[in-house]
């Protein structure tokens, strides 16, 4: 057994399976970061840093020494609580197919949300710089017309080519701009979707907690995401009506080149 | 004819993650009969020069195999806990997976039961 202390609680085996389908469901629609990103692990709940390869100068400890000191980027840890009705549980032990889980897809919403912040916008708290943070060249605003986003598209690409990176690229899309994408069409009846897709050469992702949209370079070694414990279900506590479980995950994320994004401000 | 001729299920109900670990495996099923292929060649042969130069090409596969094998372990979180149990130990095999089973495991990483095995999304994104 380990942290995540699942065989503790008052869940059957196959209630335990069926959670764990549940989440990998509702998680990976929302999970925009790593359809776009590097993933590197997972490298176990024990893992608590990434090697950054470089070191900071320190005072020696005598006369004719040099010192130095590495410096790693410490893994967070990102949690996301919720409950499960014990009536739910023993309603799928009877055979209930429709079990009430509303509050497992919201904590799933959050975790993946909160993942995707961190690495198009950064985590300050946890040391953490996002690609729009880092990326060097300048912000294109993409303005209320969704008609022309295949412009400011299009003028990203062109910047990243300028620049030396390669495609394919891709777009992570705030869910609004998303919306808006998918029902627009150009003059001339193209889809705006399928124009800024044959621009990038590569997904249009719909990306919660994204503020605009990024197009990012998908030609690898770029933007890491390192998992120590990748998403994993645990066991907290419950009483006479409730179980309380968590979603969790420990990672870092950094950007090896930051003119490798150009992020697009609404 | 598909890709890969070993598709067990019609490949437009497969995820393109999962045809790339098939690639992967069926990859590893080669590297390693072609090394046992040289083994018994080296055995076979008399000559020392041919034996040497077959040992040389049975070794490169290998290679091979190891990093196909290390690009599978960081697709798969199950796989990759069982390796990091059972690889680079010296305990006798079997007394590792009981360990492992009750919940003692000593391998060389952490526990992974109770992931997700999400990973990487990367080549599922439409």
């Amino acid at each position: 057994m380990n942290h995540l202390l699942r065989s503790h609680a008052p869940i059957t085996d196959d209630a335990w399976a069926e959670l764990d389908r549940e989440v990998q469901q509702r998680i990976v629609p929302p999970l925009a970061a790593r359809k776009l990103v590097d993933f590197a692990g997972p490298k176990g709940w024990e893992h608590s840093a990434t090697n950054l390869g470089r070191v900071s100068p320190v005072d020696a400890p005598g006369d004719g020494l040099f010192a130095h000191q590495r410096r790693v980027l410490p893994l967070a840890e990102l949690r996301a609580d919720f409950t499960v009705s014990r009536s739910e549980l023993l309603d799928f032990s009877r055979g209930a197919a429709d079990l009430d889980l509303g509050a497992l897809d919201a904590a799933a919403r959050r975790i993946a949300e909160a993942e995707n912040v961190a690495v198009f916008h950064g985590w300050a708290a946890a040391g953490i710089v996002g690609i729009t943070e880092a990326a060097t060249s300048e912000p294109i605003e993409l303005g209320a017309d969704v008609a022309k986003y295949p412009r400011h598209v299009a003028k990203a690409v062109e910047t990243l080519l300028s620049a030396g990176i390669s495609g394919p690229y891709g777009l992570a899309l705030g869910p609004e701009g998303y919306t808006e994408v998918v029902e627009t069409t150009e003059h001339g009846g193209l889809i705006v979707f399928d124009h800024l897709r044959e621009i990038l050469g590569g997904p249009i992702v719909w990306a919660p907690g994204v503020v605009g949209a990024v197009v990012v370079s998908l030609r690898g070694d770029d933007f890491v995401l390192e998992s120590g414990q990748d998403l994993s279900l645990g066991y907290d506590h419950h009483d006479a009506s409730t179980v309380s479980l968590y979603l969790e995950e420990s990672f870092s994320f950094r950007v090896v080149s930051p003119d490798a994004a150009v992020a697009l401000t609404p | 004819m598909a890709q890969s001729a070993g598709l067990h299920e019609p490949e437009d109900r497969l995820s393109p993650a999962t045809i790339d670990r098939h690639r992967a495996f069926v990859s590893i099923q080669e590297e390693f009969e072609a090394a046992d292929w040289y083994d018994q060649r080296v055995d076979a042969t008399t000559n020392p020069e041919l034996a040497a130069i077959l040992a040389h090409n049975r070794d490169e596969e290998k290679e091979h195999a190891a990093m196909v094998l290390e690009w599978l372990r960081r697709q798969d979180p199950v796989l990759d806990g069982h390796l990091r149990t059972y690889l680079f130990s010296s305990e006798p095999v079997t007394e590792i997976e009981t360990e492992a089973e009750s919940g003692n495991a000593t391998g060389a990483g952490g526990d992974f039961s109770g992931a997700l095995g999400i990973g990487s999304l990367k080549a599922v994104a439409p």
